[in-house]
C-alpha cells in the first residue's frame, strides 16, 4: 500500500522542545508512560498559556503536532494550474454545499436543545464535516453507511432529507425512524444508513455484516456486479474497544468491502486520546491485521477525498477492507451536555483556524472555481432548506399511544398467543396499549 | 395399532383413558387454533384412535397405562409419523431442519466456530460446508460478539444467518449485540430494517462438563424485547423449530439441550414447520398441570410413570415458547386441573419458572386451587462432582414428591 505517513511522535514527558522529531526516533521514546499528564503539541510554540493542565508536571507550553499524509506531496497548488486542481467544479460545489448543510443542521439542533424541543443527548459534528463529505459523497445510494452516536451529519451527506432529521430529533412521527430512535439511531432503508448507535463499537459488527452480504451477494448468490461497500465510521476511544479489533480482523481475513473511517478528533468525552491509549496511531493497527493502515489530515475535504477515493476503489475492486484515520477535531463539548472544560483553548484554536468550510472556500475562489457569490447562493439556500426543516418537524404530530407496540415485532405474531387462543396482534386494542396485556 | 399425533384434525384433547392400545408414546395435541392457523404446510395424520372424551371424575385407580411414558433419553417418541417416517437422532433432525431451508432460500447461511470444516462441535451441521460452500456457513473466529453483530448486519442488509454459539454460554460476550442490535434495531429504525437471524447452540446442564460449560441462558435474554425465544425437546419438534424459527421475521432464539442431541425418534417424510408461539401438549390429565420444557421434560415423563403407577393423573405440557407463553394451552390446562407445578433447570432467581408463575397467576388465579409450585435448578454455579450436579438439577423424585404435595 502506497502511503506512508509522516509522523511525529508526541513529546515526552517533561520535554520543553517542540521541534520535530523523525519517526523512528520517536518511536522508542524513553518516556515510560506517555497516558497521564501529557498534551498534545504545536508545531510552532504558541504564547505559553498560563492554564495547567491539571496533574501536569510539565510546564511546556501546550503544544498539537499536526500530523498529515504525504498522499497529496504538495500543500500549495500552483493557482493556475487547473490540470492540476484536485476536484471540478461540480463536486467542488456538491461538497461544499454538503458540508455547509452540516454545520447549518447542526448549528441549528444547537439552537433547537436550548429552546427545548429535542431532548436527550445530542452530539454535534461542527469541524468534522470533511471526513463525512469527504468520505460519503464518494458513495453510490446502494453502499452502506454505519455511524455512532455522531450521526446526524452522516445521515444527512448519505442523503436523507434534512426535514426527516429534524422531525426524528424532535421525536415526531415523521422522523427517519418515526420518533422512535432519536439523535443517536438515525437509519434509513432508503439510503442504506444503518445507524446510529448509541454504545461505541456497536456498529462495526454491523457494518461488517453489511459488507458480508455484499460479499455473499456477489458469491454465492451470482450477482456479478455486486459491488457495494460500507463505511463505518467512528472515533479514537472506540479503537480500544474489542469489537474494532475483531471486526478488523475479520474484514481483512474475508477481504470484505469495507472500510473502516476513523475520525479522532483526539477527545473521548473528557478522555484524552493520548491518555486512554498505549500506541496512539490508531493507523498502525490496520497493516497488524493485514490491512492498509493511512493516516489523514481530516480538515482538509480534498485530501480525505483522495484517500477515500483509493480505498473505495479497492473495496469495489474486491481486494478487501482499508482503515483510514482522519485527525480531525469537534468545535463543540462532546454533547449539548458537556461544559467542554477540559479541551485547551490553544488546541481549538489551532483547530478552528482551519475549519474545513473556510479551507475549501479559500481553496475553490483561489482557483477560481467557483465565485464568493455563487458560494454565498450556496449558504442562502441551505439557510432555506434548514428552516423548512425546522417547520416541517414542528408542524409534525408526535407519535400517538397506538405506534407504541407497533414495531417491537417485524412478524407481531411474536407477542404470543392469549387466554383466549387468539394471538394477541388479533386484537385491535393490544397495539394501541389499551388491551390487558 | 392407533397412536394420536400432532396435526390438523384431532379436534379436543383427549384423555388418557385406556382406549389406546400403546405401544408407543402417546402425544396429543391439536387444539382448534390449528385450524385457523395458515402457516407452513402442516400434514394431515389420520387418527386411529377412538377418542374418548373425559367423562367427568375418572377414578384414580383404574387408570393404569404402561408405557405411558418416555424413559430418560431414549425416548422412540411418536409425535408424529405418517405411513412412511423416518428414524433419527435430534441433531440429525437440526440439520435435515437447516439443510432443507438452506436448499429452499440461499439467503440462509449459518455463521459460528467450527461450524464448516469441522462440521459443529454437536455435529448440527456436519456436511453442509461442503455441499454448500466456506461463505455460506462459514467458520468464523473466535469473537461472539463480534460475529453475531456481523449476523445481524447481514441480516438487516437481506440475507438470513442462523448464528450458532458453540455453547450457549458463549454467547454471554454477544450479549452486548443480542440485546442491543438484535432485539432493538427493528424498533429503533422505526420499522425499517428486520432482523430474522435464529441464534441457536447447546445450553443446559450436561455431564459434569462444569460451571460455566452447564448455564442456562433462558433466564438471561428473557427480558429483551424483539426477541422469541423457543426450547426443543424432541428431534420432532427439534426440526420443526428450527425451520419455523428461519422462516420467521424476528430475530429467534433456539435453545438445544447438550443431553438430547442423541434422542431417537420417528418424524414424517412430508415437510412440516411447528409453531413458534405454541405450547405441545405432551401427556393430558385431569388431576394437575405440569409446565416444563428441553430436557426436564424427560424427568417429568419419568416421574409421570411413578405418578400413574400411584394413581395420579398428570397433564404434562411442554411449554417449548419460553418467550411468549403460550397462555392459551397453558390456561385451558389449568382450568381443567386448578393446580401447576413447574419443573425447569433455569436458575431458581429470575428464570422462566418465575415469569411464568407470575403470568399464571395473573391471568388465570381464579382457577387456581393451590400456590403454583414451582421446581427450578438450585441458584449454585454448577459443580463438577458428579453428585453434586445431580443435586443441582431438579430430579424426577422430587417431582413425585412435588405431586403429591400438591394434589393432598
Amino acid at each position: 500500500m502506497g502511503f506512508s505517513a509522516k509522523l511525529v511522535q508526541p513529546l515526552p514527558l517533561l520535554n520543553t522542545t517542540t521541534a520535530r522529531r523523525s519517526a523512528s526516533e520517536n518511536m522508542n521514546c524513553a518516556s515510560p508512560f506517555l497516558g497521564s499528564t501529557h498534551k498534545l503539541r504545536l508545531p510552532r510554540p504558541i504564547v505559553s498559556s498560563t492554564r495547567t493542565h491539571f496533574g501536569s508536571g510539565s510546564g511546556s507550553a501546550p503544544a498539537i503536532v499536526a500530523v498529515k499524509s504525504d498522499v497529496i506531496k504538495d500543500n500549495k497548488k500552483p493557482k493556475s494550474d487547473v490540470s492540476n486542481l484536485l476536484i471540478t467544479k461540480e463536486e467542488g460545489l456538491e461538497v461544499y454545499e454538503d458540508m455547509i448543510l452540516g454545520r447549518a443542521f447542526e448549528d441549528m439542533c444547537a439552537q433547537m436543545y436550548y429552546r427545548g424541543k429535542m431532548f436527550g443527548f445530542v452530539h454535534l459534528y461542527n469541524g468534522q464535516e470533511a471526513v463525512s463529505s469527504g468520505f460519503i459523497k464518494l458513495l453510490k445510494k446502494e453502499d452502506s453507511v454505519v455511524s455512532t452516536y455522531r450521526d446526524h451529519v452522516h445521515a444527512l451527506s448519505k442523503g436523507v432529507p434534512a426535514s426527516q432529521v429534524m422531525s426524528e430529533l424532535f421525536g415526531k412521527t415523521t422522523g427517519c425512524c418515526r420518533g422512535q430512535g432519536g439523535s443517536m439511531h438515525m437509519f434509513s432503508k432508503e439510503h442504506n444508513v444503518l445507524g446510529g448507535f448509541a454504545f461505541i463499537g456497536e456498529g462495526i459488527p454491523v457494518a461488517t455484516g453489511a459488507a458480508f452480504t455484499s460479499k455473499y451477494r456477489r458469491e454465492v448468490l451470482k450477482e456479478a456486479d455486486c459491488d457495494h461497500v460500507t463505511m463505518a465510521f467512528f472515533g479514537d476511544g472506540t479503537c480500544n474497544n474489542g469489537q474494532f479489533f475483531e471486526c478488523l480482523n475479520m474484514a481483512a481475513l474475508w477481504k470484505l468491502p469495507i472500510i473502516f473511517v476513523v475520525e479522532n478528533n483526539l477527545w473521548a468525552i473528557g478522555m484524552s486520546h493520548l491518555r486512554a491509549t498505549s500506541d496512539p496511531q490508531i493507523w498502525k493497527k490496520g497493516p497488524a491485521f493485514g490491512m492498509p493502515g493511512i493516516h489523514v489530515d481530516g480538515m482538509d475535504v480534498l485530501k480525505v477525498r483522495e484517500v477515500a477515493k483509493e480505498a473505495v476503489g479497492r473495496a469495489r475492486r474486491g481486494e478487501g477492507p482499508t482503515l483510514i484515520e482522519c485527525e480531525t477535531y469537534r468545535f463543540r463539548g462532546h454533547s449539548l451536555a458537556d461544559p467542554d472544560e477540559l479541551r485547551d483553548p490553544a488546541e481549538k484554536a489551532h483547530y478552528a483556524a482551519r475549519d474545513p468550510i473556510t479551507s475549501l472556500k479559500k481553496y475553490m475562489v483561489d482557483n477560481n472555481l467557483a465565485t464568493e457569490a455563487e458560494l454565498k447562493a450556496i449558504e442562502k439556500k441551505i439557510d432555506e432548506v434548514i428552516e423548512e426543516a425546522v417547520e416541517f418537524a414542528e408542524e409534525s404530530p408526535a407519535p400517538s399511544r397506538s405506534q407504541l407496540l407497533e414495531n417491537v415485532f417485524a412478524d407481531p405474531k411474536g407477542f404470543g398467543i392469549g387466554p383466549d387462543g387468539k394471538y394477541r396482534c388479533e386484537d385491535p386494542k393490544f397495539t394501541e396499549g389499551t388491551a390487558q396485556v | 395399532m392407533a397412536s394420536i399425533f400432532q396435526g390438523v384434525g384431532a379436534a379436543t384433547a383427549i384423555s388418557s383413558s385406556a382406549c389406546f392400545d400403546s405401544k408407543k408414546l402417546i402425544f396429543s395435541a391439536a387444539t382448534p387454533r390449528f385450524l385457523t392457523e395458515k402457516k407452513g404446510s402442516f400434514f394431515m395424520v389420520r387418527s386411529d384412535g377412538r377418542l374418548n372424551h373425559n367423562n367427568g371424575i375418572s377414578s384414580r385407580a383404574e387408570k393404569i397405562v404402561t408405557n405411558a411414558v418416555a424413559a430418560k433419553a431414549d425416548a422412540p417418541a411418536a409425535s408424529a409419523t405418517s405411513k412412511s417416517g423416518h428414524e433419527l437422532l435430534l441433531f440429525e433432525a437440526l440439520r435435515e431442519g437447516l439443510e432443507e431451508e438452506m436448499d429452499r432460500d440461499p439467503r440462509v447461511c449459518v455463521m459460528g466456530e467450527d461450524v464448516g470444516h469441522y462440521g459443529g462441535s454437536y455435529k448440527v451441521t456436519k456436511g453442509l460446508a461442503p455441499k454448500f460452500g466456506d461463505l455460506r456457513v462459514l467458520d468464523t473466529p473466535i469473537a461472539e460478539n463480534s460475529f453475531t453483530g456481523m449476523g445481524i448486519g447481514a441480516a438487516m442488509t437481506g440475507l438470513r444467518p442462523v448464528i450458532e454459539g458453540m455453547n450457549m454460554g458463549f454467547l454471554l460476550l454477544a450479549f452486548n449485540q443480542i440485546s442491543n442490535n438484535c432485539g432493538m434495531l427493528h424498533y429503533t429504525s422505526g420499522g425499517q430494517f428486520t432482523i430474522p437471524v435464529v441464534i441457536r447452540g447447546p445450553g443446559g446442564v450436561g455431564r459434569q462438563l462444569g460451571a460455566e460449560h452447564s448455564q442456562r441462558l433462558e433466564s438471561y435474554f428473557q427480558s429483551i424485547p424483539g426477541i422469541q425465544m423457543v426450547a426443543c425437546s424432541t428431534p420432532y419438534n427439534a426440526k420443526g423449530l428450527m425451520k419455523a424459527a428461519i422462516r420467521s421475521e424476528n430475530p429467534v432464539i433456539l435453545f438445544e439441550h447438550v443431553l438430547l442431541y442423541n434422542l431417537k425418534e420417528k418424524i414424517p417424510d412430508e415437510e412440516y414447520v411447528c409453531n413458534l408461539e405454541e405450547a405441545e401438549m405432551v401427556r393430558p390429565g385431569e388431576h394437575i398441570t405440569i409446565l416444563t420444557y428441553s430436557r426436564m421434560r424427560y424427568h417429568v415423563m419419568q416421574a409421570a410413570k411413578t405418578l400413574v403407577n400411584k394413581g395420579y393423573d398428570p397433564e404434562v405440557i411442554d411449554i417449548r415458547s419460553l418467550k411468549p407463553f403460550d397462555l392459551h394451552t397453558i390456561g385451558n390446562s389449568v382450568k381443567k386441573t386448578h393446580r401447576v407445578l413447574i419443573v425447569e433447570e433455569c436458575m431458581r432467581t429470575g428464570g422462566i419458572g418465575a415469569s411464568l408463575t407470575a403470568a399464571i397467576n395473573e391471568n388465570f388465579q381464579d382457577y387456581l386451587d393451590a400456590p403454583i409450585v414451582c421446581l427450578s435448578s438450585q441458584d449454585v454455579p454448577t459443580p463438577y462432582a458428579g453428585t453434586l450436579e445431580e443435586f443441582t438439577i431438579v430430579q424426577p423424585a422430587q417431582i413425585v414428591t412435588a405431586v403429591e404435595q400438591l394434589c393432598r
